[in-house]
Parts: structure tokens; sequence; C-alpha cells
């Protein structure tokens, strides 16, 4: 599960948490483009290394590092498939170039955990639900999300009740052939569905006390405003877009193996 | 019988739950877990059929050690009876509902038809046989999850926050039950904060607070020691809050039952009067 | 005028076949403090249904005779519409709050009606400073203590400014102590406020003290509707399996012992404590 509570959002307060999830979300997206237009190593190595700060900055180290370790075994099935692959696709010849664009390959997929963990790490659902709202997604929908995260807890903790309630009455989920363990599951999930039902049902109940859908243009609580911060993270998202797609398209981006052999020769 | 010796458990979550409790519970002792939410109640007793294993100790159950055995040995001995019956309603019939344990456990047919038919009669269920678990009221389905449990009769019986709402009669009800399980020699361990219900069976109370045991005794002495209640964020029963309003008539403390303070009051006022 | 007022309230849920509530007809003052009890079953949810109009706009089915709350009569006008005037707290705190922070649950009713945003700040922070959990107001509603969640949902309501407030055995799932400050935040609020509170509980006990008006009900049917303190002397109740509070039948146990108590029915351990401290007095 370390995966996922890499995506965890813990409150604290940063200059990270407290820019607009609208503006950090089209950065992860640069981010994004710019890995998957890259496919050498130097650019990717950079685009790894200028986000460190963001963690520092934010203070959610801890959490982000838990998150790239659990990328870390998938990060090194991409590495050797990646490998192989190239191997195999060479007639069994081993080149240096393979090793770096295997590399490269696992850099790009860490450097997209990197970028989303960050967003998912620093943003709170309220606030995402927020950004959805005024982007102009219907208010139905946000509410959904944001009760959705809301009641993710609640649900697992009553599904545990119900297996606890389940076994106590002799219940042996591992039980038996795979058909057989699937049926152990029914006394799980019946309870689980109907309460789930219930309990939608009370909420309906207190959203309608509580004057739901009462106008048409409800307020929110908050509004998100473009800060400094903001402005200069949306710049600098920009740039760092504008600068690779010249750089892909006008330059030549050398592989470490013609650094090497560049800087080499300068000597 | 149920030995707990030095227990310490921790969530996966890192909550410390229990910080070294021990204690024993007899065979047909009848035990009331009080304490604040989140003091540890429902924890320990979620080791007391094997739910929960300690981090740290040792849980023996007729000698058995909770760590060795799986849940569904244990439960046969020690039936749990949880505090919200739809966590654990899902047949289509009152019927099979009861008979689903049993069949965990491998009864024969005949033998799980006479333990359904008695575990219905028990709790003047019988009348809903053929009923859906989910179309019975409130109190209804609560019987119905302690028919499930009672139907495998096991020894040791734990019933979570049973009284939770619940009202006057149907507690009344639930009081005259437990007693008469207590005369069949069955051992019964409820987790509550209903301080007027204990005050009314009068068992074993045992008192927790952050994950330890702060009192244990008659409930008698237990919910009149005013200090040690306040510690565990417990109100006293209104009987003894009377006394605790009146120290000037120099009653030594322990009453919590209603007659019992008349008596006593009567012999003071008259006493009073004839002065 | 009475803030709430029923003639003849009849209501059958729609899969039902015999009404839940039959011929109700009450009438609450403003300011007052009720406590509506009953066996379980007796028709007690399903009346504070009728009074914010769950029912009949979100349960349907068939009401019949009058119900007016704060001079709107309820079948003509919408839930959202009355929620302004009749706030509802439930018996699960789980189930009625939404949000991920406790200020934005606060806000909620207001932002669904539209209220400019510099009033809901106001209201928001009065709500929560008057229900003791300002300090809380960025936390997540659901890592809070049930206590405190229903102190949240209390708040949420309060914060919509209505004049009655119903709430519907707010405590079950509490212990005792958090049951017993939710209790005393209410009794405050109707004190200060002058708030009209309607509560629905089965634990006379804890809450008979604040209350003065009683209404007991059973299967469907208002049995019995006046002074707490009257009623409480009837032996009806009991029999109906009310759980009437142990000081107040520890007094009727001593006054049929001849013991010559005040005539005021106690119903806290400190009343009949100083009930039986006037009686030593006056053998001094």
């Amino acid at each position: 599960m370390s995966f996922f509570d890499g995506l965890k959002f813990r409150k604290i307060s940063s200059p990270i948490h407290n820019l607009d999830p609208r503006v950090k979300f089209i950065y992860a997206c640069v981010i994004f483009v710019v890995a998957i237009i890259f496919w050498e190593l130097i650019p990717l190595i950079g685009l790894f290394l200028i986000q460190i700060p963001l963690v520092q900055i934010a203070r959610v180290r801890k959490e982000w590092a838990r998150s790239m370790r659990g990328a870390a075994i998938l990060a090194l099935i991409i590495f050797f498939t990646n490998l192989i692959f190239s191997f195999l696709g060479a007639g069994s010849t081993f080149r240096i170039s393979f090793l770096e664009y295997a590399l490269a390959m696992m850099l790009r997929f860490l450097v997209l955990v990197e970028a989303f963990s960050i967003f998912f790490l620093t943003t709170s659902p309220d606030h995402l639900g927020l950004a959805l709202e005024q982007s102009r997604v219907p208010y139905e929908f946000c509410f959904a999300f944001t009760t959705a995260i809301r009641f993710v807890p609640v649900l697992a903790g009553e599904a545990q009740t119900i297996i606890d309630a389940q076994k106590a009455r002799g219940l042996e989920l591992e039980k038996g052939s795979f058909f057989k363990r699937v049926r152990n599951y029914i006394p799980i999930l019946i309870p689980l569905i109907v309460s789930a039902i219930r309990r939608s049902l009370e909420l309906a109940e207190a959203m309608e006390s509580r004057a739901w859908g009462a106008v048409k243009k409800r307020t929110n609580l908050y509004e998100l405003k473009f800060k400094a911060g903001d402005y200069i993270l949306g710049a600098v998202a920009l740039s760092i877009l504008a600068i690779s797609i010249y750089v892909r398209l006008c330059l030549k981006v050398p592989t470490i193996e013609e650094l090497l052999a560049f800087l080499i020769s300068k000597i | 019988m149920i030995e707990v010796r030095d227990v310490y458990f921790t969530y996966p979550s890192g909550v410390e739950a229990l910080k070294g409790v021990s204690l024993t519970i007899k065979d047909g002792e009848f035990v009331s877990i009080m304490g604040e939410n989140g003091a540890g109640k429902t924890t320990l007793v979620k080791h007391f059929n094997g739910l929960l294993k300690p981090t740290k100790g040792t849980v023996l159950v007729n000698g058995i050690d909770t760590k060795k055995v799986s849940v569904a040995t244990l439960a046969r001995k020690v039936g749990f009876v949880f505090q919200n019956p739809d966590h654990q309603l899902f047949s289509e019939t009152v019927e099979d509902e009861v008979a689903f344990a049993l069949r965990n456990f491998g009864f024969s047919e005949d033998v799980i038809k006479r333990r359904v038919e008695w575990a219905l009669n028990l709790l003047g269920l019988s009348q809903y046989r053929k009923t859906s678990p989910f179309m019975l009221s409130g109190g209804e389905r609560k019987r119905v999850a302690l028919a499930s449990v009672l139907a495998w009769d096991p020894e040791i019986l734990i019933l979570d926050e049973p009284t939770i709402g619940q009202d006057y009669l149907q507690k009344e009800t639930l009081r005259q039950f437990i007693m008469q399980l207590r005369e069949q020699g069955k051992t019964i361990i409820i987790v509550t904060h209903d301080v007027e219900f204990v005050a009314e069976c009068n068992p074993r109370v045992i008192l927790m607070r952050d994950g330890r045991i702060i009192a244990d005794g008659e409930a008698k002495k237990v919910l009149t020691d005013s200090e040690t209640l306040s510690k565990a964020s417990i109100i006293p029963p209104q009987i003894t809050q009377v006394f605790f309003q009146l120290p000037e008539l120099n009653v030594n403390s322990g009453i919590i039952d209603i007659y019992e303070a008349r008596s006593v009051l009567i012999k003071v006022l008259r006493k009073g009067i004839k002065n | 005028m009475p803030i709430i007022e029923t003639k003849n309230l009849t209501y059958t849920y729609p899969s039902a076949t015999k009404p839940s509530i039959k011929n109700v007809t009450i009438k609450i003052e403003k300011g007052e403090f009720v406590l509506v009890t009953g066996p379980s079953g007796c028709g007690k949810t399903t009346l504070c249904r009728c009074f914010n109009g769950l029912i009949p706009h979100f349960y349907q089915g068939k009401l019949e005779g009058e119900i007016t709350v704060a001079g709107l009569r309820v079948p003509d006008h919408p839930t959202y519409e009355l929620a302004k005037h009749v706030g509802m707290v439930f018996q699960n705190p789980e189930n009625q709050l939404f949000a991920l922070s406790v200020e934005k649950d606060v806000a909620f009713g207001l932002e669904n009606l539209g209220i400019p945003r510099e009033e809901i700040r106001k209201r928001v922070d009065w709500a929560l400073k008057l229900t003791g959990i300002y300090h809380l107001k960025e936390r997540a509603p659901h890592e809070l203590s049930g206590g405190q969640q229903q102190r949240v949902a209390i708040a949420s309501v309060i914060a919509m400014q209505p004049e009655v407030i119903v709430l519907d055995e707010p405590t079950s799932f509490l212990d005792p102590l958090g049951a017993q400050k939710i209790f005393e935040v209410i009794y405050e609020l109707n004190r200060q406020l002058g708030l009209t509170v309607v509560l629905v509980e089965h634990r006379l006990d804890l809450t008979a003290k604040y209350a003065n008006h009683l209404i007991v009900m059973n299967n469907g049917e208002v049995v019995l509707d006046g002074d707490p303190r009257k009623i409480l002397e009837y032996e009806e109740p009991q029999l109906m399996g009310v759980g009437i509070p142990k000081v107040t039948r520890l007094y009727k146990l001593l006054k049929a012992d001849g013991i010559k108590l005040g005539s005021l029915l106690p119903l806290s351990p400190k009343e009949l404590a100083d009930e039986i401290r006037s009686v030593l007095k006056r053998d001094d």
C-alpha cells in the first residue's frame, strides 16, 4: 500500500500547499508532456532534479520518498524489460546506448510519479473539489467527488468490522477451492452494500435538511484566487514547456555517451 | 476461563490501544467492561476470540494461547455479538441467518435444525422464521444477531454495547435474558458505557482508560468511587449521585440500587423525624 | 402563536399498510425545550421528519391533517425553505457531515442558500464559537470524536439561524460524558438564544431536567403531553416502557413510604438531594 500512501494528502501548510491546485495541475501536466517528448537521459535527469526543491519547500519529503520507494519495483521492471527488448531486438548484442535508453525510460516513469505525487501530496481533496467547481464542472459532480474521498476511510473501517463480525461466527475466508473462496465473501458484501445504501439515505436526508438545492448558484466558503506564487509557478511551467519544445525541435540532445566523448576530446 | 497476561496491542496505524493489560475472568462470571470511547474496551474483548492477537503478552482461553489457534476454533467457545446487527445480517431468512454459524462449524443438518429451533424460541423469534432479517425492526434485528450467536451455545458470551439505542423495556428484557444465561453457568462479558444498566445488573466492573485497567471490582465499589470514575470519564449512577450530594448523611457510599437507597434513606429520615 | 402546531396529523409511509403516526395534535411554543419520548417504534422519529418537511417531500407517502411550522404550512413548502426555520440533527454524526474540514461542513447549508461569502464566514465563526469547537475549525470531521462530530452537526444547523432545532437521539453513539456535553450545549442554546428545542430521547435520566415540555408517544399516538413534572408523576409512562429517571422513581418510593418530601417532582439527583436535605432541616 506504500505507493498509495505516497499519494495520500496530509494536512500541513507550506507555500506549495497554498498554491492554486489548477496551477499545480498544469505544472504536473507540463512535466508529463516534457517527460514524454524526451527519450534521452540528460533532460530527464534534469527534470527529475528540478522538482526536488519543491518537495523540500512543501515539507513532504518523507511521504514523497515513500511514494518513490513504492514506484521503485515498477521502475525496475521498466528498466529490465527495455534493456532485454533492446538486447533481443539487436540480435542479442549489447551496446552502452541500450543501458542509457533503459535508464531513461525508467527515469521518465519516475519523473511522472514524482510530479503527480507532489500534486496529490500538496493538494487537499477539498481544494481539488473547489478547483473543479471553479473550472465550471457541475457542483453535483464536485460534491460527489469530495464525498467519495471523505467516505473511503469510513467504508474501509466498516468493512473491517463486518469481516470481524462474520469471522466471529466461524466464517473462514481463506478456506476451500477458488469458487468457495469467492462465495465466502458474500456474507461480507451483503452487509456492506446494505449499510452503504442505508448510509446514503441518511446522507440524503441530512443534505435535504441543510437546504440542498435551494438556489441555482450556490456560494462557496472558499474561493480560489491566483496569487503571486501561482503566477510564478505558472510562468516556470510554461517556460519549461517552451524551452523543451525549442530544444526538441531545434537542437540535438546529446546522449551521455556523446557528452562524455565530447568532454574527453576537449581535455 | 480467560487469562490476559500483560497484553499490549498496537494497531497497524500505529495507535497503541492496549498498554499492559492483565486480568482473569473465571467461568460463570458476569463482567462489564466500561470506559469512554477509545479507552480500549472493544480492542480488549476482540482479543478474547482471537480477532486480534496481542502485539506483546499472551491471552489464554481455557488454557489455549489465542496466537496458536484460528478465530473459528476460538469462536466455538467464545460467542461475540457485535454492536450493530446490520454488520452481520445477510441471509434471506431469519432461519438461515441463525444457521449460518452452525454450518460454518460443520454441525449436521438435523442438529442445525434443532439448534435453530431452540435459539429462535429462546429469543421469541419463531414467527419470523421465514422472514427476511432486513424486514424486521431494529430491536428484532438485534435479537436475530444474538440468536445467531447463541445457536451454537458458546460457553463465553461477549456483548458489545448491547443497550445502545434500546428503550427501557428492551433493556429490561435483555437484563433478564442475561440473568437467565448466567443461571445456566455461562460467562457473560458486556462492553458498555450504560452506567444505569450496569447498576441494575450489578456485575464485576472493569474500568478502562487509555489502554489500561484502572479499576476492577464489584459494581457497588467501582461505580461509587467518584475519583476513579471521573478519571474514566464515567458519570456515576443517579442513585449514587444523590448520596454524593448529601455528604452530611454520613451514609457509607456503595449504593447503586434504588431499593437499597430507599431502605437506607427511610432509616435516616425516620431517625431524623424521631429526634 | 405556536412555532409548531399540528392538528390530527396522520402519516403513512409509501410501502406501509398502517400509519406510523395517528391523529397527532400538539402545540410547541417559541422558546420551549421539548422532550419527545416513547418506546422504540412509537413514531417519534416520524413526527420529527414532519417538522422540516422531509415528510412528505422526501419520503412521499400519505400525509393527512394539518401541520404548520413557523407560520408555514409544511406540505406547501419545500424542505430547503423549511430548513431555514427548522434545523435537524440526526442520530449518527458520521452520516450528516460531508466536508473535509469542520468549517466547510458548518458552511454547507449557508452555501446552499447562496448567502454571500463574507456573511457565511461570520455566521460560521459565530456558530463554531457558540458550540465550543472554534479551535477545531480546520480539522477533518471524520478524525474527531463522536461528541465533537455531533457538535459540528449542531453548529452546522445553528449557522442557518433557525427558530427550531430538532435533535433525534443525538447522543446514542456517545459515551456518557460526551452525551452530557451535547445536552449542555443544547440547553445553553435554548437559554441564550431562546431557540426552540425538540429533543427525541429514550434516556430521561440524562435529559428530563432540561425540559419544560414533555411529549410521550406510543403506537404512533401522543398519549401524554405537558409539564414533565406532572407527567412523570403518573404511572402510565413507566408501564408503557418509558424509562423514567431513577431519582424520580426513588422519590415516588419514599413518598409512598410516608416520607414527607416536597411536592416538586425531582428530575435530577441534585433536586432529590435538596428535598431530602430540607426534610432533615425541617426535623432539626
